[in-house]
């Protein structure tokens, strides 16, 4: 909310200075967002009068005007279309300084000499644009500066208000607090009651008044809508920035900025019959006086005649019965709509005014007779008209309750954290305008006001204590308690020790966000359809992923268009697939790797490019970090390539995949190079074992090479199952060192060279039992895959 | 005997002719070997008698001791000079690169939630995790924000159906920490959350740590010094931290954490704010079925974006989900 500095301190004038003010208010929960002039910096600025004008000799758009100023006349080319005789206006004087550091001098304006301009709003920076020159009502005084005459060294406060402080929407709740906070008083402007002069009224029922306990009215007949809003009033709505409207519109403005009451006034002759506070028909149309159609919900509470909807209550009025120039006779509005019946409903039609803000976060219940008093007065001032008595239907069962709060002396303490004493609170609370209904044997029993929206239960009003004492005068101790620190499970590799892992092994961390691309989605995982957004930011964040790679791939083709050749990424995150009415939101460590083996070097002019291998030996090297038996079975899923996935198994169990992108995906997004991916689910690969020592050998190792030639779709993991099978106990490694296709080799056909060796842990093994376990495993290599020795 | 001194005079000669290791050898074996001509001198001494034995004997000795001594000495040059030979032949251009696999890098949001991580295990708070899509009543309800509350408008939540959400802030995992467990409680639970808000300065998706200390005995001014403690290890300098009154539907009192981060041109204090905090509010405690008049508590919710752009001066918010590599290969070192 933003508003006059001057206007606050005609309410409340403590001895401080606008930075103090600005502080006190922000340390006390009202949060400053800005501060600025409600001018430009300016000087030489009086109020002309237009004497005269006659039309430029050689142009047309301009006129030659004669303006009066401390007792001369001076000549002023202008060319603004509103420039006419007798108009008041602000005249730059020769010598003057506008905004921008603008100087006026004596010109020649097409041969015209022009002493001085006269000024529009934006001229002065007083506004962002204007359409002519800045019209001064026949009062003001001809000579005097202008910046003294408008009051124009003043400042408008922004003020970010938390939803709870509705309280300070308004001059006068702003004015209470600050009165609070420097203990000084705080004067309202007096409100009159005003005579009815006529007797006419307008039937008002009211079928929701749990929505709207409290509506009241008065009609006001003949007033003058064309007659012009005082200055100073502008000037207040200009300062917390409204435009000017029309008269009816502005008194209600002015209410709403001044007390924080938002009102409506309808055109009476526009209605039909009696007025009814009631919920909209459902698919009820409504013209709002934006201009925009609404089709209405059952749930919004609408101001109505007899034969349509006139107004959403609390929200905006409608285009039929709005005050228009030909009004001649008005029905003012105030009321009190109950906060959840207004919440939200502006929001769900696209709109937010000034009037639901205040609504929806409370309004002072007690306010409404005073208010229609007040802006019935201020509206005679300027329209004149003839006043009739105010009709009233409030359901007091509905207004808001007000319960006693009770405040325990030692939980302010216990919550605070400070020891603060019992004169000092009840001072703070009556200050604050909570009344002490009577004492209690721990302490009080509190009376909240009708303005405070916010303060129901005993911490609430030990935050008020908190926060006029100061929160930074709070004091500050550690925290004591008694800790049993949990074990750490050291089976279970942290997630940050995985990622400095793969960190090490050269990947970078990416982190893509959780809601993707349908289309590149769908290429990825054609089987899962990714949980939609019902209000995505765009249609390329719309679904949910299904898995990390449609991101990570998308963080590929990026740098890839970026000249970046080697990228090596990973990201860990939730993954979210959707499995009848459950969702599944399952941790994923996932990786895409392209571009060389290698960075480029000297040995290898960047040349050594990737393969499956290489990739795999990344995850090995981290299986072997989490511990675990983790296998590598061939395997099939849409994004990779049919011949080069395998699925990862722990426990019986996949947990995972390792492979090249699917040449077809690799292809529609236009990638360099090849491209491998793995996606592990995070909780199966975490646990292993806590190590355990065993005793080791101390006899030598025996080694025994052999290479076989096997058709090449024989996996070696099967190999190696069938050499394990006949090693006996003592085999302690089995390793693969050589694979050969190519001369010497049919084709079809590949070249197994295999290393098995074998230790005893309390013996040497002799020559004999190792000869008869090698035959044995050259034996079934023969009989279960159609081996032959190589020799 | 005079041959003596000649074979002497031979064997030095040789020895200085000797260029190598090899041929020193041989000049060894020639004069000192078993067969060689010096040794040979001894089978002489038989002809002479038992009085001139011992002095010729140990004449052959001396000069067998003096060849020796030469060809050690010489010997111990030939390997020098070898030595050298060989190790300027090793020589390797050290200034050239080595060889192998780049190093990686953490993510500068990984890495600044793991700075606030462990912080926070230090003083004893468990790490909790919850899901990310939510349910009203966890993100909301529970956190005594009731359907119709204008604090609902500060989160623009994305939504599956009327009840499903994204989570729009990390609070939902106290809720739910407290519900499965029994206080104390000191948790923090770092994670994704999400606003449907996209601009210069906000992304639809970014990072909170939420924290949560519930204790018999615990008061806000605790609460002032645990923030007040993280803020000056996490920035590693004695900070101003001020605390502005504030509203969160789940916690009263209820306060906004600002810090001096440099002065304005009128060398006022520049706050910026750092994050929100409070005490438990008793709804909240009492949808988690604990008892507020037993029970204190604080909790505080840090945004992870913020701190890390403080850090590490990265002044555009969108960076950090571009996974540019040029952006993210500065955050290396640790």
């Amino acid at each position: 909310m933003k508003f006059s500095e001057q206007w606050l301190r005609e309410w409340v004038n403590p001895d401080i200075n606008t930075e103090e003010l600005v502080s006190q208010i922000t340390m006390a929960g009202l949060e400053v967002d800005g501060v600025e002039f409600v001018a430009g910096e300016f000087s030489g600025v009086v109020v002309g009068e237009v004497v005269s004008t006659e039309k430029h000799p050689d142009a047309d758009k301009l006129s030659v005007c004669q303006v009066r100023a401390g007792g001369e006349t001076f000549q002023v080319v202008c060319g603004a279309p509103n420039v006419r005789e007798g108009l008041k206006v602000p005249f730059a004087q020769i010598g003057a300084v506008l905004p921008g550091n603008f100087k006026i001098k004596k010109a020649k304006l097409r041969g015209v000499e022009s002493q001085g301009m006269l000024c529009a709003e934006a001229e002065l920076g007083m506004s962002d644009s204007s359409d002519g020159l800045m019209e001064l009502p026949w009062s003001a005084a001809t000579g005097q500066d202008f910046r003294e005459y408008m009051n124009l060294d003043d400042r408008i406060i922004d003020v970010d208000l938390t939803p709870n402080r509705s309280d300070c929407l308004s001059i006068a709740g702003l004015a209470r607090e600050v009165g609070v906070l420097n203990k000084c008083l705080v004067e309202a402007p007096k409100v009159n009651e005003v005579e009815s002069t006529i007797t006419d009224t307008f039937c008002i029922n009211i079928d929701a008044p749990e929505a709207c306990p409290r509506y009241m009215g008065r009609i006001i007949r003949n007033v003058n809508v064309q007659a012009e809003t005082p200055l100073w009033m502008k000037e207040k709505l200009r300062r917390s920035g409204l435009r000017s409207i029309d008269p009816v519109v502005d008194v209600t403005n002015f209410i709403l900025l001044e007390f924080g009451q938002p009102m409506h006034a309808f055109d009476l002759d526009s209605l039909t019959g009696s007025l009814n506070v009631r919920m909209a028909n459902d698919k009820e149309k409504i013209t709002l006086l934006d201009g925009q159609d609404i089709e209405l919900l059952s749930n919004t509470l609408v101001i109505a005649d007899e034969v349509r909807a006139l107004a959403i209550a609390g929200v905006m009025g409608g285009e039929h019965s709005s005050v228009k120039e030909s009004t001649t006779n008005i029905f003012l509005e105030c009321a009190f709509f109950d906060p959840i019946t207004i919440a939200g409903k502006a929001r769900s039609y696209g709109m937010h005014t000034d009037s639901s803000h205040r609504f929806e976060r409370g309004v002072d219940y007690k306010l409404q007779g005073n208010m229609i008093e007040r802006a019935t007065e201020l509206l005679l001032n300027i329209t004149g008209g003839e006043v009739g008595p105010i009709s009233e239907k409030t359901s007091k069962e509905h207004l808001p309750s007000r319960e006693l709060v009770e405040l325990r002396y030692l939980r302010v303490e216990s919550l605070l954290g400070l020891k603060v004493d019992k004169i000092e609170i009840e001072e703070i609370l009556t200050r604050l305008g909570l009344r002490i209904d009577k004492l209690t044997k721990e302490g009080w029993l509190i009376n909240v006001p009708s303005y405070r929206f916010d303060i129901s239960i005993e911490a609430d009003l030990i935050e008020e204590i908190g926060r006029i004492y100061g929160y930074n005068n709070l004091p500050v101790t550690t925290p004591f308690g008694n800790l049993t620190l949990k074990p750490h499970d050291e089976a279970v590799t942290p997630i940050a020790d995985i990622q400095n892992h793969l960190v090490t092994l050269g990947f970078q961390e990416a982190i893509t966000y959780s809601f993707v691309d349908p289309a590149l989605q769908k290429k990825i995982d054609p089987d899962n359809d990714g949980i939609a957004l019902a209000n995505p930011i765009s249609a390329d964040l719309s679904v949910m992923r299904t898995s990390l790679w449609t991101g990570l791939l998308k963080a590929l083709v990026h740098n890839q268009n970026r000249q970046q050749e080697r990228i090596r990424l990973f990201e860990s995150g939730l993954r979210f697939i959707s499995k009848g009415d459950e969702i599944e939101q399952t941790p994923m460590l996932s990786g895409v790797v392209s571009g060389a083996r290698y960075p480029e070097n000297w040995t290898n002019n960047g040349k050594d490019s990737l393969d499956f291998y290489d990739v795999k030996a990344d995850l090995e090297s981290l299986f072997a970090r989490l511990g675990g038996d983790f296998e590598f079975k061939s395997g099939n899923l849409p994004a990779l390539h049919p011949g080069q996935t395998a699925e990862i198994v722990k426990n019986g169990k996949i947990i995972g995949h390792l492979g090249a992108l699917h040449p077809e995906i690799h292809k529609s997004l236009n990638l360099n190079g090849s491209v491998y991916l793995f996606e592990l689910c995070l909780n199966e690969i975490v646990t292993g074992k806590v190590p355990r020592c065993k005793e080791f050998s101390k006899f030598p190792e025996v080694r025994r090479d052999l290479a076989i030639i096997v058709k090449q779709a024989i996996n070696y993991s099967d190999v190696k199952s069938a050499i394990i099978e006949k090693a006996g106990d003592y085999l302690i490694d089995l390793k693969v060192f050589d694979v050969y296709q190519g001369q010497g080799v049919e084709p079809g056909m590949k070249s197994l060279a295999i290393g098995a060796t074998w230790q005893h842990v309390e013996r040497t093994l002799n020559e004999d039992e190792i000869a008869q376990t090698f035959n044995d495993i050259i034996d079934v290599l023969k009989d279960r895959f159609g081996a032959i020795l190589r020799s | 005997m005079e041959n003596l001194d000649q074979l002497v005079k031979q064997a030095l000669g040789a020895v200085e002719e000797a260029q190598t290791v090899q041929e020193l050898d041989q000049v060894r074996v020639d004069f000192l070997g078993k067969k060689g001509q010096i040794t040979q001198q001894l089978k002489t001494l038989g002809k002479l008698t038992a009085e001139e034995r011992p002095k010729a004997g140990a004449l052959i000795n001396k000069a067998k001791e003096q060849v020796q001594a030469v060809i050690v000495e010489k010997k111990q040059g030939l390997e020098q000079l070898q030595l050298n030979a060989k190790l300027e032949a090793e020589a390797v251009d050290v200034t050239l690169p080595g060889r192998g696999q780049d190093l990686g890098g953490l993510h500068p949001v990984t890495r600044t939630m793991q700075r606030i991580e462990q912080f926070f295990s230090q003083t004893g708070y468990s790490v909790e995790v919850g899901p990310e899509i939510e349910d009203d009543y966890h993100n909301f309800e529970a956190l005594n924000i009731p359907g119709h509350h204008p604090a609902r408008a500060m989160h623009d939540t994305f939504y599956f159906n009327a009840n499903t959400l994204l989570r729009t802030h990390t609070s939902p995992v106290q809720v739910r920490t407290m519900a499965k467990g029994k206080p104390p409680f000191r948790m923090i639970c770092p994670g994704r959350v999400y606003r449907c808000d996209s601009d210069q300065t906000h992304t639809p998706m970014f990072h909170q740590v939420e924290g949560l200390l519930v204790e018999e005995n615990v008061s806000f001014a605790d609460l002032k010094s645990t923030i007040e403690e993280f803020l000056r290890v996490f920035f590693e300098k004695d900070l101003k931290v001020r605390f502005r009154p504030s509203y969160f539907p789940f916690t009263e009192p209820s306060a906004e954490v600002d810090i001096e981060w440099g002065k304005d041109d009128e060398g006022n204090i520049k706050w910026l704010e750092v994050m929100g905090c409070g005490m438990v509010h008793p709804k909240v405690f009492e949808s988690s079925g604990i008892d507020p008049e037993k029970y204190n508590g604080f909790a505080f919710g840090l945004g992870v974006e913020r701190l890390a752009m403080l850090r590490y001066g990265v002044n555009d918010l969108r960076l950090f989900f571009e996974n540019d590599l040029r952006f993210l290969n500065q955050f290396k070192q640790s």
